[in-house]
């Protein structure tokens, strides 16, 4: 019975959610024009989200390539088919571990950062302040934290699959010697514009999410030290599942 | 005959009502289940420096948070300048809101901007002022609240009198009719609890606007408001001028001025009986 009573209580938490998450949703879509309007804004955001986490994403690139060329290389010497590690390194990237792995990234990095700041304005009535001056923080303060984010999420998406690709050919070519005419003339024969639009159209849905995640949790905060801290495991949370069940969906309708 | 007593009562009836700027009428308000207020009548007179005051949790800040339109009563009306502020729509609403400015307790300066981009905050939002006559405006205010020099330092790097005092600025920035000071001087060494005091009375001289100190600090209150209300139990409990307030009949009105440690605010949180607790839990 208290299981049951339980199941309920969870079942009422996540519809509540997700209604609050689509009525926040819509007042956030209606405040993107004006947020559009004032570009230094979201410049500045793109800035925080996108280019701070650039070494990061780079980096963890860097060390997913190797290990898809590494793994890659070991699994294609099995059929002696290891000149066709460009194909199976740059479609793994582009189409998959590109986007998932930057979501990820992104929602523990620049997600957090966002949903952090946005409590802590709620916890220190800075939010408050801008209401009592007549101004709305969903356009002065959310919107362009959401749209500067939506639209760094498929840039650093792109830098995670070149320099992912970079990975697998320095582990591929330059330490087992991999034919580099083939695995570039590979890559390029069967990596289609498809797969591509494939990977940056899940990197701007992945962005869309992680985005809409982190400014709802940190804008719904609670305005304590412990509210602040759970708003911001949930975005991490709740970016990383809805990333992977969006992958599953977008995969699927793409295949 | 009628007629003329008609138009001489409600000419007496505006005048009245223009003395006064904020009109609280009958308001009940609750909060999961528990009544905040239960129908309280106050009003603001206009051009005056009116203190709110009470015991902690009797929901002095509420009542701003009702008053500049953040929550809506459950019961009763908020009349500002005659508009019923918890009827109007959110654009309207925050029409209204440019004629209010509020000073929070912790300042709630934008952590992220210079004192300077926080006090041309409201006017780069509401004006298209050209950058030079901002600047100019900017440096007027911070002059009024001593803190030119400190303009282009970062609130982290501000003393808790310097954050209020710039946040201050920040709220005088775009000339508003009414000003809202939430715990002013809660926090505060002496010196910057008398910069603040200063700035709030010449404020209120200088430029003739409406000033409401939410506040426990009977002493500073005593020499800088007008007026004041005592509320307790959710109604006011005494208002008039905080000197003729002391030898006030009200129980609670005399625990809260002469900081009685018990009285009809008890030391003691309800509980079960000491003794009876102790033998349990032993038990």
């Amino acid at each position: 019975m208290k299981i049951v009573r339980e199941l309920a209580d969870n079942a009422g938490d996540f519809a509540a959610t997700v209604g609050g998450v689509t009525l926040f949703l819509g007042r956030l879509l209606r405040q993107i024009p004006a947020a559009l309007l004032r570009p230094s804004l979201i410049v500045a955001q793109v800035h925080n989200t996108g280019a701070l986490s650039l070494v990061i994403i780079m980096t963890c690139a860097l060390f997913v390539g190797a290990v898809l060329g590494l793994l890659g290389y070991d699994t294609l010497l099995r059929f002696g088919s290891e000149d066709a590690l460009g194909t199976v390194g740059a479609l793994g990237l582009v189409k998959e571990l590109g986007p998932v792995v930057t979501a990820l990234l992104y929602a523990g990095r620049a997600g957090t950062a966002l949903a952090s700041e946005l409590g802590l304005m709620r916890a220190t009535d800075q939010l408050t302040a801008i209401e009592m001056m007549a101004v709305d923080p969903m356009r002065r303060v959310v919107a362009p934290r959401f749209v500067g984010g939506v639209i760094a999420m498929p840039l650093l998406t792109v830098v995670f699959i070149a320099i992912g690709i970079f990975g697998v050919q320095l582990v591929g070519v330059q330490n087992f010697g991999v034919d580099s005419a083939s695995f570039w003339s590979q890559m390029r024969a069967s990596v289609e514009l498809n797969d591509i639009a494939e990977g940056v159209i899940k990197g701007c849905v992945f962005g869309f999410a992680c985005n809409l995640i982190a400014v709802y949790e940190g804008y719904n905060a609670i305005p304590t030290a412990e509210g602040v801290g759970r708003a911001t495991t949930r975005t991490v949370v709740i970016s990383a599942v809805l990333t992977l069940m969006l992958d599953y969906m977008i995969t699927a309708v793409m295949l | 005959m009628v007629s003329a007593v008609s138009t001489d009562a409600s000419s007496a009836q505006s005048a009245a009502a223009s003395e006064s700027l904020i009109e609280i009428r009958d308001v009940h308000y609750s909060v999961g289940g528990r009544s905040i207020f239960s129908g309280l009548n106050l009003s603001i007179p206009r051009g005056r420096i009116t203190a709110l005051m009470g015991p902690s949790g009797t929901g002095k800040t509420t009542l701003l948070r009702l008053m500049t339109g953040q929550i809506k009563p459950t019961r009763g009306q908020i009349l500002f300048d005659g508009i019923d502020v918890s009827a109007l729509k959110t654009r309207e609403l925050y029409a209204l809101r440019r004629r209010m400015g509020m000073l929070f307790q912790n300042g709630a300066l934008l952590t992220d901007m210079s004192v300077f981009e926080n006090v041309a905050f409201p006017l780069r939002e509401h004006t298209d002022l050209p950058e030079c006559l901002i600047r100019n405006i900017v440096l007027t205010k911070l002059q009024a609240v001593g803190l030119r020099g400190a303009a282009q330092l970062m609130p982290a790097e501000l003393s808790g009198g310097m954050n209020r005092r710039v946040a201050l600025a920040r709220t005088m920035a775009t000339d508003p009719e009414v000003l809202i000071y939430d715990e002013p001087f809660t926090g505060l060494d002496p010196i910057s609890m008398g910069m603040i005091v200063r700035l709030v009375r010449h404020m209120n001289a200088a430029l003739g606007i409406t000033s409401i100190v939410v506040s426990h600090d009977v002493h500073e209150l005593s020499d800088l408001s007008d007026t004041s209300y005592i509320i307790a139990g959710g109604k006011v409990a005494a208002a008039g001028k905080l000197n003729e307030l002391k030898g006030h009949q009200s129980e609670i009105v005399n625990q809260f001025l002469n900081g009685l440690p018990d009285g009809p605010v008890p030391f003691h949180y309800p509980a079960a009986d000491y003794q009876q607790q102790l033998l349990a839990d032993s038990e």
